[in-house]
């Protein structure tokens, strides 16, 4: 069984869809947290790459592309201790009251 | 600040729009980064376009020597115009011929030479595009309205986290006297991934 990222090759019989979508803010910080972090040498390449291929396949897959950026920051962020997950989650929890 | 607000996402995607822009709030609140750091990568991720990947193309189809420059070394090429590639990776430059059709995929994520090409269309992400085009390289190719001949030979090339590839397309008959400028017009972003063949002159 192949990991769940390495999807070259599986059966698909679906059409490719080339609807493109506009990056919604969330994407485009996603996009660029990557970038500063990298600059500051915080993470690599490979690091996220890691953290993507180390979601659950069940995740990875309902997960939409930048879902699995972020999810994979938060994962190296916590992992090197520079937030930790309880601060995250209290940030987060933070925002979803204020935004309701 | 931007985030002071909800984005029209939040309803549609709360988990990790939520808890990314609390990632952004704690790691500027800690002075880990700054704000207008990440603002400047938004903005030049925005700027970035095709149109400096078929700058190159238009250059090795007016120059022969750049062309083998470009096949042979395609960072210090690129670097010949004042491009510099912003990751890591390696780029390898593949030349469609009358015999040779190459196609790009990355089966594992998205690697892409997004600083000449800008970043990947959704298309390119997508599991369909993933799994099938190794597999299935001319049903993938007809979809997208290539139907090519028999005879040629379809190349797909899988990128890693290694090494990037972009496609140099054929360039079209009745352009001989065409200016450089001129042919870049006629190179699109999905005739460097090798969907499509470049633009016919009008």
């Amino acid at each position: 069984m192949p990991a769940v990222h390495d999807r070259g090759g599986l059966p698909c019989d679906e059409p490719i869809d080339r609807a493109e979508h506009e990056w919604a803010d969330w994407e485009h910080v996603t996009n660029a947290l990557v970038g500063v972090l990298r600059r500051h040498g915080l993470i690599n390449v490979d690091e996220l790459r890691r953290g993507i291929e180390a979601m659950a396949p069940a995740e990875y897959e309902s997960a939409s592309y930048y879902e699995r950026w972020s999810a994979s920051i938060e994962t190296l962020l916590v992992e090197k201790g520079i937030l930790s997950q309880a601060e995250i989650d209290a940030a987060a929890a933070m925002l979803d009251a204020r935004w309701g | 600040m931007a985030d002071e607000h909800p984005p029209l996402e939040h309803v549609e995607r709360g988990l990790r729009a939520t808890r990314i822009l609390a990632i952004r709030r704690l790691l500027t609140d800690k002075g880990v980064i700054t704000v207008a750091e990440v603002d400047d990568i938004i903005e030049r991720a925005r700027e970035r376009t095709p149109a400096d990947g078929a700058k190159v193309v238009a250059r090795a189809w007016v120059d022969d020597a750049y062309k083998a420059r470009l096949l042979t070394n395609a960072r210090s090429a690129v670097a010949e115009l004042g491009y510099r590639l912003s990751h890591d990776a390696e780029l390898a430059v593949v030349e469609n011929t009358a015999d040779v059709h190459h196609l790009v995929v990355c089966t594992l994520c998205s690697c892409y030479p997004t600083s000449l090409l800008g970043p990947p269309p959704d298309w390119y992400k997508s599991f369909a595009y993933r799994q099938r085009a190794v597999v299935e390289p001319r049903a993938v190719l007809r979809e997208f309205g290539l139907a090519l001949a028999g005879r040629v030979r379809v190349a797909v090339v899988d990128s890693t986290a290694d090494v990037r590839y972009l496609v140099l397309p054929r360039r079209p008959s009745g352009t001989e006297n065409m200016a450089e400028d001129a042919l870049a017009e006629l190179v699109t972003r999905d005739s460097m991934i090798g969907v499509a063949a470049a633009r016919l002159p009008r």
